[in-house]
C-alpha cells in the first residue's frame, strides 16, 4: 500500500476557505436563523469596534469586496475608472442580494471612497439601518475618547430602535474578553509563521484569519487554535527563502493566488496587514474595574492602535513602527502591495520606503486589484527580490 | 451652432484690479514675512481658521493654492513629472505631487518669489483625507509642528452638538495653544472677534452675488467667474478690511450689471446672449481654464451655480460667522464645507441650485484627483436627473494634471450634452 499523507491542517483550512468563499453569506444567515430576530450588521474596513456589536447581541461583519470570482456588471457603472476596486464589488454584492442577511451597514473613517460609499448606500438602500463611523484622529481621550465613546453610543442607540439589545455594561465587558481571547489567539496563530513559516504559510493564516469576518468571536477563536495546534503537527520543512512584511493591503484584499505567487516567489510573508481590523489594537482591550468598558474600547484605541495609513501620524516618526516590525520580526525585508488607486496607501508608500531606506531595510512594491487574474510580472519581481535580499542582504 | 457675441474683452472691473493688488501683496508679505518676524501657518482651504491665524498676526499659504496657479501657470506637468520621478504613485491626487514637485523645485510662488517655511502645518481636514496625507508628507520636509484640527463628517448633513463639542475642544486645547507657541502670543480674543465680524460682512456681499444669478441673464458666471469671486474669502483675506472691501465693490459691480440686463464677464468679455443655464458640480480643470470656460461661452452658456464654490464655505444655507460664539462658530464653519457633506445632502443641495437657479440642466466635472468630489458622482447625476426631470453632462478631466484634460473629448461631450438640453426643451420639462 503507498503511503498516505494527511495534512493535519487540512480539514481547518478546508472550512476556513468555504467561509471565506461564501459570498451570500449562508452562515450569517445560520446564524440569524439560530439567533431568531438578532440583527447582522456588515462593515467596510479597516477598523470597527467588533465587541460593541457582540455585546448588542449583533454579529459584526467584516466585508472586504467581492475578491477575484465575482463579476461586476452594475457595480462598475456607479464608478469612475481611476477609483478602487472595493467600492465596485461591494455595491455589486448589495445590489444583487449577496449582502440581504444584513440588516445594516457601518462604513468606518478610512478614506473618501469608503466614506461616500456610505452616503451612496444610505441613497441605494433607503430602508437599511446605515452608519457612518467617524473614528477620532485626536488621541486624547477627554476629546477624541469623548467623541469615539459618543458615536459608539449613538450606534447601539440606533441599533437599539431596530431590535438590538440594550448596551449593557456586564454583556461589553464579555464580549470584551470574547474578543481579546480571539485576538490572543490570532497572536499565537502569527507567532507560528514568525517562527517556522513552513509550519504555516501567510496565504494559510490569511483564511484562517478571515473566516472569523462573519464569526462570533468565541467561535472564530476555536477556529483559530484548531489552526494552531494543527499547524503544530505539520512535519518541519526547511525552506530557504526571503522573510518578508507585507504592508498596503488594509483595505481592499489582494487575491489569494497573488499571496501564494509571491510565496512560489521565495517570499515568506512573516506580517502583513491583511484585513488589519481584526488585529488593529496591539494587544488585549483592558478594561479598569470602575471604568466604563465604552471608554476602555474608545482608550485602547486611541492609546495602542496600530501604524496605518488612515491613522494620523501625530507626534509619532513616520515607518518607525514599520521599521520595528521587520526587526521584531526578524525579516529582511518589505512588499508594498497596494490596490490601485488606493490614496492612503499610496501616499503613505513614499514615507514607509525613506524610513526603510534610512534602515537600510530593502523594499520593493507593486499594485493589484482584487480581481486580478495575472501575477506572473509579480512572481518575476518578487522572486527577483527574494533572490536579491538573501544572496546580499547580509552584505548591507 | 454660432457663437453669441462678446463685448469689451479684456476689459477688467475694479474689484478684479483690487483682487489682484490684494494677492500680489500677501505674496510681498510673505517674501518679507522672516525680516519683518511673521509667522507663517501653511492650511487649507476648506475649514480654513484664516480669523483665528490673523488674529495671531500670522500669515497663511494654502497650498492647493499654489497648485492650482502653477496649474494655470503651466508649471504642474513639470512638478507632478518631479514628484513621480520621486516614488510617487501616479494614481494619487495632483494637487499634492504638484506641492511636493514645487517644494523639490525651490518652492517659488505664483509671484515669482520664494515662499517662505511654514512656521506652523494647520491640519484641519474638512472633507477630505488626502489633506491629512499631504501634511504628513509636508511634515517629512519641513520638520515643523502640525496642529491637527479632526473636523467630523456631516454623513446626514447635520452638525451634532457632540461633533461642535468635539472641534472646540480640539481648537481650545490643541489648535490655539500650538498657534501661542508659535507664535509667542497669547490669544486675543478681541482682535478674533473683530474679525469674525468682518467675515460676516463680506460673506453677506458674496452671497447677495451669487445670488444675483437667478436672475435673466446672469449677471455672473456662478462656476468660472465664481472660483475669481470665492478667492479672496477662501483664501488668506477672511475676516480682513480689504476683504470687506473687495466684496462691497463686487456687489455694487454685479448689481450694476444686472441693473443693465449684462450677462457675466467671461476671457473675452460680456456674454452677450445667454442660451444655456446650468449647475455646476465638481472643481475645474486648471491647466486649460480658459479653454475650458470658452467651451461654455461660445455656446452661450452660463454656470448660474456650481458647488466648487462652496467648498470654502455653504454661506447660501444661512451659515455667517457670529462673533458672539468665536469658537462654536470657527467648528460650524469647518464642518460645514460642501465635501463635508454627505451625499444625500449634496444632491439636495444640487436640486434646490438646479431649481432655485431656474437651471436647464447641470454639468458634473469628474476630476481624477478628487475622491472625496468623484467617488459617487455617478449616482448623483442619476438621482439629479430623476428628482428634477433636467438632464446631466458628465466630463472627466483632472485639477493640474494636463495628461488628463483631453480637449476634444470634453468640447464634444459638452456640445453633445448641450444638444440633449435643446431637444428636452423641446420637449419641456416634467
Amino acid at each position: 500500500m503507498p503511503e498516505t499523507h494527511v495534512d493535519p491542517c487540512g480539514a481547518v483550512l478546508e472550512r476556513a476557505r468555504a467561509l471565506v468563499e461564501d459570498r451570500s453569506l449562508a452562515h450569517v444567515r445560520a446564524w440569524k436563523t439560530a439567533n431568531p430576530g438578532a440583527l447582522a450588521i456588515g462593515y467596510l474596513p479597516i477598523y470597527v469596534p467588533r465587541p460593541l456589536f457582540e455585546a448588542l447581541g449583533c454579529l459584526p461583519v467584516a466585508l472586504f469586496g467581492g475578491g477575484d470570482e465575482l463579476e461586476i456588471v452594475r457595480g462598475d457603472s456607479y464608478f469612475q475608472s481611476y477609483i478602487c476596486h472595493i467600492p465596485r464589488s461591494t455595491l455589486e454584492l448589495g445590489l444583487s442580494g449577496h449582502l440581504d442577511p444584513l440588516d445594516g451597514m457601518v462604513f468606518p473613517s478610512i478614506c473618501d471612497v469608503i466614506r461616500n460609499l456610505g452616503g451612496m448606500w444610505r441613497m441605494l438602500f433607503p430602508d437599511r439601518y446605515v452608519a457612518y463611523l467617524d473614528i477620532p484622529q485626536n488621541f486624547d481621550m477627554a476629546t477624541g475618547g469623548r467623541f469615539f465613546a459618543h458615536a459608539m453610543r449613538e450606534i447601539a442607540e440606533a441599533l437599539g430602535a431596530r431590535g438590538a439589545k440594550r448596551l449593557d455594561a456586564a454583556a461589553l465587558r464579555r464580549a470584551i474578553g470574547g474578543e481579546n481571547a480571539r485576538r490572543a489567539s490570532l497572536e499565537r496563530l502569527d507567532a507560528i509563521r514568525r517562527a517556522e513559516p513552513w509550519r504555516l504559510r501567510a496565504s494559510e493564516a490569511y483564511l484562517i484569519a478571515r473566516a472569523g469576518a462573519g464569526l462570533p468571536a468565541a467561535t472564530h477563536r476555536a477556529l483559530v487554535d484548531e489552526a494552531v495546534e494543527a499547524a503544530s503537527r505539520r512535519p518541519a520543512r526547511l525552506i530557504d527563502n526571503a522573510r518578508v512584511v507585507l504592508r498596503g493591503s488594509f483595505c481592499e484584499q489582494p487575491p489569494l493566488d497573488l499571496i501564494r505567487s509571491l510565496e512560489k516567489a521565495g517570499c515568506d510573508i512573516v506580517d502583513d496587514d491583511f484585513q488589519l481590523g481584526l488585529r488593529t489594537i496591539d494587544g488585549e482591550i483592558a478594561v479598569g474595574e470602575d471604568e466604563d468598558p465604552l471608554d476602555a474600547l474608545a482608550r485602547t484605541y486611541l492609546q495602542r492602535g496600530v501604524a496605518t495609513a488612515s491613522r494620523y501620524i501625530a507626534n509619532d516618526v513616520k515607518g518607525a513602527a514599520l521599521v520595528s516590525r521587520v526587526r521584531e520580526c526578524g525579516a529582511d525585508g518589505v512588499v508594498f502591495a497596494a490596490a490601485s488607486f488606493c490614496d492612503p496607501a499610496l501616499l503613505d508608500q513614499p514615507m514607509l520606503e525613506a524610513a526603510l531606506d534610512r534602515a537600510s531595510i530593502p523594499h520593493t512594491s507593486f499594485k493589484f486589484a482584487e480581481n486580478n487574474a495575472q501575477f506572473q510580472t509579480i512572481r518575476e519581481q518578487a522572486g527577483a527580490f527574494s533572490d536579491s535580499v538573501k544572496l546580499w542582504g547580509a552584505e548591507r | 451652432m454660432s457663437t453669441p457675441a462678446a463685448a469689451a474683452a479684456g476689459a477688467k472691473d475694479e474689484s478684479q484690479i483690487r483682487q489682484k493688488r490684494m494677492i500680489g501683496e500677501h505674496f510681498e508679505r510673505l517674501a518679507r514675512a522672516r525680516h519683518d518676524g511673521r509667522k507663517v501657518v501653511y492650511t487649507f482651504v476648506p475649514g480654513n481658521l484664516t480669523e483665528l491665524i490673523a488674529s495671531f498676526g500670522m500669515l497663511s499659504v494654502l497650498p492647493e493654492i499654489n497648485a492650482l496657479q502653477s496649474g494655470m501657470r503651466g508649471r504642474s506637468a513639470a512638478y507632478i513629472a518631479e514628484a513621480e520621478k520621486s516614488g510617487h504613485s501616479e494614481d494619487v491626487c495632483t494637487y499634492v505631487k504638484c506641492d511636493i514637485g514645487m517644494l523639490r523645485s525651490g518652492n517659488i510662488g505664483p509671484t515669482g518669489t520664494k515662499l517662505p517655511e511654514p512656521d506652523l502645518l494647520l491640519l484641519s481636514y474638512t472633507g477630505c483625507f488626502t489633506f491629512m496625507k499631504w501634511f504628513e508628507l509636508l511634515r517629512e520636509q519641513y520638520r515643523c509642528p502640525v496642529a491637527m484640527l479632526h473636523v467630523p463628517y456631516q454623513p446626514d448633513g447635520v452638525i451634532t452638538p457632540s461633533m461642535r463639542a468635539y472641534v472646540v475642544d480640539q481648537l481650545k486645547n490643541e489648535v490655539i495653544p500650538a498657534m501661542e507657541r508659535v507664535s509667542g502670543r497669547r490669544l486675543d480674543l478681541d482682535e478674533l472677534t473683530a474679525q469674525l465680524a468682518r467675515s460676516a460682512a463680506a460673506e453677506d456681499d458674496l452671497v447677495a452675488v451669487w445670488e444675483s444669478a437667478r436672475h435673466r441673464p446672469s449677471p455672473i458666471d456662478g462656476y468660472f467667474g465664481g472660483v475669481y469671486y470665492v478667492g479672496p474669502i477662501f483664501s488668506a483675506f477672511r475676516g480682513s478690511e480689504e476683504a470687506v472691501a473687495y466684496y462691497r465693490e463686487l456687489r455694487r459691480e454685479v448689481d450694476a450689471r444686472m441693473a443693465a440686463g449684462k450677462g457675466p464677464a467671461t476671457p473675452d468679455g460680456t456674454l452677450a446672449e445667454e442660451r444655456y443655464r446650468l449647475v455646476v458640480e465638481g472643481p475645474p480643470n486648471w491647466t486649460s481654464f480658459n479653454d475650458f470656460w470658452r467651451m461654455f461661452t461660445r455656446e452661450g452658456a452660463v454656470a448660474v451655480a456650481s458647488t466648487y464654490t462652496r467648498v470654502g464655505g455653504l454661506y447660501d444655507t444661512g451659515f455667517r460667522h457670529d462673533a458672539s460664539h468665536p469658537f462654536e462658530t470657527l467648528a460650524d464653519y469647518c464642518l460645514g464645507c460642501y465635501t463635508n457633506l454627505g451625499l444625500p445632502a449634496r444632491v439636495a443641495l444640487l436640486e434646490r441650485y438646479i431649481r432655485e437657479y431656474h437651471a436647464d440642466g447641470f454639468i458634473i466635472n469628474s476630476v481624477k484627483s478628487c475622491n472625496s468630489f468623484s467617488a459617487g458622482q455617478l449616482l448623483m447625476l442619476r438621482e439629479l436627473e430623476r428628482r428634477t426631470g433636467r438632464p446631466g453632462g458628465f466630463i472627466e478631466s483632472d485639477l493640474v494634471d494636463p495628461r488628463y484634460f483631453g480637449k476634444a473629448n470634453i468640447e464634444n461631450r459638452i456640445q453633445s450634452y448641450l444638444q440633449m438640453v435643446d431637444a428636452r426643451r423641446h420637449g419641456g420639462y416634467a
